[in-house]
């Protein structure tokens, strides 16, 4: 039996390893390798790479172009990932009633979350020209909607909402087909009504999914890069640029490394402390391992 | 068994169908004359024209992207597999040394954004003299794909009774013999659908195939779409039809194989 486990110890190392070599060199390591970067001042077309400590990070603390776009990045999580459980839940639960066309309706909702961010970007920059746009031709006004600083981030949130909120309503729809149909019937049984059934029998039921879903959701919402260079490259007047939009400009528009690296570790710290405090409330709740 | 729909399954259907107006609002655009793009009359267009899709294929960069895209999906889909298949059936069946550290690293990575770890991928893959070629970008969206995929895969072959591979053992069967002839064929369905979602995200990947691409060489579809040139005005009804082109794999997966596809995207949340 010790012979049997050595031999499986064995064959474990060597079935993880590769994988595990592949990750450390591919994900560990530049990530560890961009900590380095932001510690530098590093701009390649002049061969300057040289050691200046924390001085990008104390340069963002005062940088109003910095805290712009944490502010745009927060807004657009906040309100496309809120938009989109609230709208993600209500088409599951419609969903949940469907007795034909099932298959039909999946395929009209996964059309638009199988589709390239960018894709989405071509297809929501058309539908909001100004003169022949489908949006415009509907409400009969004349909104430049991507030129209008006052529009462009709405315009943009809802391009995000359009994309993922399909992927909302599949997890939800999946784990309402998981309840047995005595939950509803108990509660219709018990004179609940619809509200009331909503209230204290599906959200209750639903709530592990609805955490999960808000995790994946809000770290992918605060990652977005796609959409937002190609729809609106952060434009007009800044009003749409992102975290990710400013660290790609300066990585490699303006080619200063070392401080696009810095805007970088500050999602990462972000992202990582988002899935940290979603880790703490799943535990506590008895969800994960 | 095929069941009449009634009108709330209507109500459904049409409101799923708005939510997707944008998809076919491009594809009417696409078949629409540039004539008729500014000054819209009806929901089809009066003359329905192929002008766009011509010369997309004919005078623009869309078929080597289309071609660079599916060699790199799937090339990528095929390393992820070939190295997380393995390490999937470790960590859900063998005693692995830091096993948890292990699983740690591996959900910390697929929450890696793309946009920390780019700058030090280019600087690695441009040391390599990489850059502008399928294999940067195998390497780069190997470090997304290959978390997710072994996270998905070690769930499947979780589900499946131990018993079966005792089976075989007593039989004298090696690891990689019960990986191969007992695991592999009861998780086939499960790897169809991690390998449907690799392929997907690989596809669809923007970030890494915009920075480390600089011509046709190795472009893929959403590069290409993202820089569509417009040499005076914009083409609306080319990029259109670049738009529908660029779609068109995700969206036959979406209809032709949406069982597989769905129980991959439900196995990695529901599993708790």
């Amino acid at each position: 039996m010790t012979a049997r486990r050595r031999a499986d110890r064995r064959a474990g190392l060597a079935f993880v390893a590769p994988a595990a070599v592949a990750l450390a060199a591919l994900a560990l390591y530049p990530s560890l390798w961009v900590l380095w970067l932001s510690l530098q001042r590093r701009v390649p077309i002049f061969g300057i790479a040289h050691f200046v400590g924390l001085d990008h990070y104390a340069f963002l603390a005062t940088d109003p172009r910095f805290w712009n776009a944490v502010r745009v990045t927060l807004v657009f999580t906040g309100a496309s990932v809120a938009l989109e459980l609230a709208l993600g839940l209500a088409v599951a639960l419609a969903l949940q009633r469907q007795r034909a066309g099932r298959r039909l309706a999946l395929s009209l909702l996964l059309l638009a979350w199988a589709l390239p961010a960018v894709v989405t970007a071509r297809l929501f920059e058309w539908l909001y020209h100004p003169a022949a746009g489908l949006v415009n031709l509907l409400l009969g006004q004349p909104l430049n909607w991507l030129g209008d600083p006052g529009l462009a981030l709405p315009g943009l949130i809802a391009a995000d909402v359009w994309r993922t909120m399909p992927f909302v309503a599949l997890l939800c729809y999946a784990r309402l087909l998981t309840i047995p149909a005595e939950v509803w019937e108990a509660a219709r049984v018990d004179g609940a009504g619809p509200l009331a059934t909503l209230r204290f029998v599906t959200l209750p039921l639903l709530r592990s999914i609805l955490l999960v879903a808000l995790l994946f959701r809000t770290l992918d919402a605060l990652r977005a890069f796609d959409l937002m260079f190609v729809l609106t490259g952060g434009g007009p007047a800044g009003t749409t640029e992102t975290l990710t939009v400013y660290a790609y400009r300066s990585l490699f528009q303006t080619l200063q490394l070392g401080f696009g690296a810095a805007i970088g570790v500050v999602i990462f710290a972000l992202v990582m402390a988002v899935a940290a405090g979603y880790l703490r409330v799943l535990r506590r709740e008895g969800l994960a391992a | 068994m095929r069941r009449r729909l009634r009108a709330g399954d209507v109500a459904v259907l049409l409101v799923l169908a708005a939510w997707a107006t944008p998809y076919f609002w491009q594809l009417r655009t696409s078949f629409t004359p540039d004539v008729e793009l500014l000054a819209v009359r009806s929901v089809l267009p009066d003359a329905p024209t192929l002008i766009h899709y011509q010369a997309v294929l004919e005078r623009s960069v869309m078929p080597e992207a289309l071609g660079n895209s599916l060699a790199v999906a799937s090339l990528t889909t095929l390393v992820a597999l070939a190295l997380g298949l393995p390490a999937a059936y470790g960590i859900a069946r063998l005693p692995v040394p830091g096993k948890g550290l292990l699983l740690l690293g591996i959900i910390a990575c697929t929450a890696f954004p793309q946009i920390a770890t780019v700058s030090p991928l280019y600087l690695l893959l441009r040391a390599l003299g990489l850059r502008d070629t399928w294999t940067a970008l195998v390497l780069a969206n190997t470090s997304f794909a290959l978390p997710l995929l072994i996270w998905l895969l070690a769930g499947f072959i979780r589900e499946i009774p131990v018993e079966l591979e005792e089976a075989a053992f007593l039989d004298g069967a090696g690891r990689l013999r019960v990986l191969g002839l007992v695991v592999l064929p009861l998780i086939a369905p499960g790897v169809a659908s991690a390998a449907l979602l690799t392929f997907l995200a690989a596809w669809n990947e923007f970030l890494f195939a915009y920075t480390f691409t600089a011509t046709e060489a190795s472009r893929t579809v959403p590069v290409a779409l993202a820089l569509f040139p417009g040499v005076f005005e914009i083409p609306w009804g080319d990029i259109a039809a670049a738009s529908i082109l660029a779609s068109l794999l995700p969206v036959l997966i979406v209809i032709g194989l949406q069982r597989w596809l769905v129980r991959g995207l439900v196995a990695g949340a529901l599993k708790e």
